[in-house]
C-alpha cells in the first residue's frame, strides 16, 4: 500500500479544495489517520473506493469517539500597577477548547488485500451541530454502525437512508456512550427513603440524571 | 359516580389482511421469542401471501452496553466480558481483544503461546461450524438428529476447553502477551485423539446431508448474494467466501503464526444458502489440517511475555485496531489509550451485526419459511449483535 502521505497528495489532486490533515498515532504499531473535512468527505470516500490503485472497497469498522470540552491553563506574566509601582504579576489564563464528536472509519481493500486506512470525521460541537455526512451511500457496510453511533453518541449522519435508534428503544432520550452521561439510578432498584440510596438519587437528579 | 373519564388506548395501526379484501398485506413480528431467531432477535416482516415484501431487523433486546463497561474497567478487566460477546466462541474473542492490546502496547507473544492460540482458535471454529450446521438443519425441519450429531462432537471439544481453562464456554483464557496457563498433563494426546476422530464425523455428516434432496431443494438458489453486494455491505467470514470472494484474514493479515500452516480457503460459486453450508463444512476440514500441523510442531517454552505487566498496565497514548478471522467473520477491537489504566475508547466490531445488513436484500421475494433458513445461514449470536 502507498504511504499515508502519498494518499494525501493524491487526494488533494483528485478532490480540489479538500482539507486533509494527518493525525499522528502514538502507539508502536498502529497506523496514523487522515482527518477529512465534512464538505468533501463523500467525494474523498468515492475517490478512495473507485481509484484502481487504492480500491478501498470495504469499510470494516465504523465508530464514534467523544472528546469533551477541555480547559488549558496558562500562566502569563502581566505588567500591572500595584500601589503606584509597576510590577510583573503572574496571571492564570484559562483557554477553553470546545469538545467534539469524532467518527472513525477503518477501510480495507478486499481486491488488493491491503489496509487499513483510518479516516476521521469531526463534528463542529457536541450539541446542535453534531453532524457529519453519511458514508453509507458509498459503503453499505457502514449502515448499521452509523445508526449505532447516532443511537449511542447522538451524531446525525446527513444522507443516511434509515437513521433510527438501533440498540436503545424508540423514545429514549439520552446518548449513553457520551463521556458526560449520567446513569439513571432506578433501572435496577426503586429509590427508597433510606439514607444512602436517597442521597444518591438526589445527587443524580441534581446532576441532570433521570 | 366518579368523574374520571377513561381514555381508550390507541389501537395499533397494523395492516391486517382479511379474507374479504382479496389480497391485502400482512405485517407479522417474527421474534423476539421465536425459536428460530437464535436468541432475542425480531424481524418486522410484511407479507403478500407467503412472499416477503419488506423485512426490518430489530435488535437491542440483549444490549448491556458492553463498550461502556469496557471503558469503565481496566484493560485486563474486560477480558472476561469478551467471553460474553459471541458466547459460542469465547477463545477467539479473547484472541481478538488480546491482539488489539498487544498492538497498542507493543507486546510480543512467545512461540508456544502462539501455537496454543492457533490450537484453541481452530477447535473453536470446529465446534462453531459443527453446531451451526446442526442448527441450520434443525431450522429446516430435520428435527434433532443432525443437531445431536453436531453437539456430540461439540461436547468433546468443550471437554477439552474445560480441562484447559476450567470453563466450558466462558473460558477467559488469553492474556496480553500470551495465555493464562499451560496445558494440563495429557491434554495434547486427548486433543490429538479428538482431532484424529473429527474427519470421521464429517464424513458421516456429509454422507447424510450433502446430497439430501430436502436439503438441496430448500437451500440451493435460495438467497443468492452477489460478490459486489457482499463486498460493499462489509460481509465477512464464511458468508463472504460463499459468494466467491477470496478474503480470509488468516491469509491476508497472516496474524499470529498462520503463515506457517498449509491450508486452503474454500470458496463458493453461487453465494446461496447451500454454498454457505458447504463452505463451513469444507472449512472444518481445513481446520483439522491446521490442527494436525500445530499439534505436531508445538515447541516447548514460556507461554507469556515476561515484559507484560498484569498490574499497573498503562499503555502509551495512542490507538490500535486488532482484528482476527473469528468463525463468524472479522472480529475487531479498536482501542484508544489516554495513558490511564482504563481504555478511553473500547470498541467491538461485531461480525454478526454487520452480516445482518443484507438480511432484507436476501429475503425479499422469498417465502416466509425460507426467512428462517436464510437467517440460520448467516450465523448470528445475539450476545455479539446487541453487545
Amino acid at each position: 500500500m502507498e504511504t499515508l502521505e502519498q494518499i494525501k497528495t493524491k487526494l488533494e489532486a483528485a478532490v480540489p479544495g479538500a482539507r486533509l490533515e494527518i493525525i499522528p498515532n502514538g502507539s508502536p504499531s498502529g497506523p496514523n489517520s487522515l482527518l477529512v473535512d465534512n464538505e468533501h468527505a463523500v467525494a474523498v470516500a468515492k475517490f478512495l473506493q473507485s481509484s484502481p490503485a487504492l480500491a478501498f472497497d470495504y469499510a470494516s469498522n465504523v465508530t464514534g469517539v467523544d472528546w469533551l470540552d477541555t480547559t488549558v491553563k496558562k500562566t502569563v506574566k502581566v505588567k500591572q500597577m500595584v500601589e503606584g509601582v509597576e510590577k510583573e504579576v503572574d496571571q492564570v489564563l484559562e483557554e477553553k477548547k470546545p469538545g467534539y464528536l469524532e467518527v472513525v472509519y477503518h477501510l480495507y481493500s478486499m481486491e488488493l488485500k491491503h489496509g487499513p486506512l483510518v479516516l476521521r470525521l469531526r463534528t463542529e460541537d457536541r450539541a446542535g451541530k453534531a453532524r457529519v455526512p453519511s458514508l453509507t451511500p458509498v459503503w453499505r457496510g457502514a449502515e448499521f454502525q452509523e445508526r449505532e453511533i447516532f443511537d449511542l453518541y447522538g451524531v446525525t449522519f446527513q444522507g443516511h437512508p434509515d437513521l433510527r435508534r438501533i440498540l436503545m428503544w424508540d423514545g429514549y432520550q439520552d446518548f449513553p456512550m457520551r463521556k458526560d452521561y449520567v446513569e439513571p439510578d432506578d433501572y435496577e432498584y426503586e429509590p427508597t427513603a433510606h439514607g444512602p440510596v436517597l442521597q444518591k438519587a438526589k445527587q443524580h437528579q441534581a446532576e441532570g440524571g433521570g | 359516580m366518579s368523574d374520571i373519564t377513561v381514555i381508550p388506548a390507541e389501537l395499533p395501526k397494523l395492516q391486517l389482511s382479511s379474507p374479504n379484501d382479496g389480497g391485502g398485506l400482512l405485517e407479522i413480528s417474527m421474534g423476539p421469542q421465536h425459536p428460530s431467531t437464535h436468541g432475542v432477535f425480531r424481524m418486522d416482516v410484511v407479507l403478500d401471501g407467503e412472499r416477503v415484501v419488506k423485512l426490518k431487523p430489530v435488535f437491542g433486546y440483549l444490549h448491556r452496553n458492553h463498550e461502556k463497561i469496557g471503558e469503565n474497567t481496566t484493560y485486563l478487566g474486560s477480558m472476561p466480558y469478551t467471553d460474553r460477546l459471541d458466547y459460542f466462541c469465547s477463545l477467539t474473542n479473547n484472541w481478538a481483544y488480546a491482539s488489539a492490546v498487544e498492538k497498542l502496547a507493543g507486546l510480543h507473544v512467545p512461540e508456544r503461546a502462539e501455537y496454543i492460540r492457533v490450537i484453541t482458535a481452530e477447535l473453536t471454529r470446529l465446534q462453531n461450524h459443527a453446531s451451526l450446521a446442526g442448527f441450520l438443519l434443525q431450522d429446516m425441519g430435520a428435527s434433532g438428529t443432525p443437531l445431536m450429531y453436531a453437539f456430540r462432537e461439540r461436547e468433546k471439544i468443550l471437554d477439552l476447553f474445560e480441562a484447559l481453562t476450567g470453563a466450558r464456554m466462558m473460558c477467559n483464557y488469553m492474556r496480553f502477551g500470551g495465555c493464562r496457563c499451560d496445558f494440563p498433563a495429557g491434554w495434547l494426546q486427548q486433543t490429538q485423539q479428538v482431532v484424529d476422530n473429527f474427519p470421521r464425523f464429517l464424513d458421516e455428516f456429509e454422507a447424510l446431508l450433502n446430497e439430501n434432496e430436502i436439503l438441496m431443494s430448500r437451500t440451493q438458489g435460495v438467497a443468492a448474494v452477489s460478490r459486489e453486494l457482499a463486498i460493499n455491505a462489509g460481509i465477512t467470514g464464511p458468508m463472504l467466501r460463499a459468494a466467491g470472494v477470496n478474503y480470509d484474514i488468516r491469509k491476508v493479515d497472516r496474524y499470529g503464526i498462520y503463515d506457517r500452516f498449509n491450508f486452503r480457503v474454500p470458496l463458493g460459486d453461487h453465494g446461496d444458502v447451500y454454498d454457505r453450508y458447504m463452505v463451513r463444512v469444507l472449512e472444518m476440514r481445513e481446520s483439522v489440517k491446521i490442527l494436525q500441523q500445530a499439534l505436531r510442531d508445538i515447541p516447548a517454552g514460556p507461554i507469556v511475555d515476561p515484559k507484560a505487566k498484569l498490574r499497573g498496565f498503562r499503555p502509551k497514548v495512542g490507538e490500535a485496531y486488532g482484528r482476527i478471522e473469528a468463525p463468524k467473520g472479522e472480529l475487531g477491537f479498536y482501542l484508544i489509550s489516554d495513558g490511564s489504566p482504563n481504555p478511553y475508547r473500547y470498541r467491538v466490531r461485531p461480525p454478526s451485526l454487520v452480516n445482518l445488513t443484507i438480511l432484507e436484500d436476501m429475503c425479499l421475494g422469498q417465502m416466509v419459511a425460507d426467512v428462517v433458513v436464510i437467517l440460520g445461514s448467516i450465523d448470528i449470536v445475539l450476545g455479539e449483535v446487541d453487545r
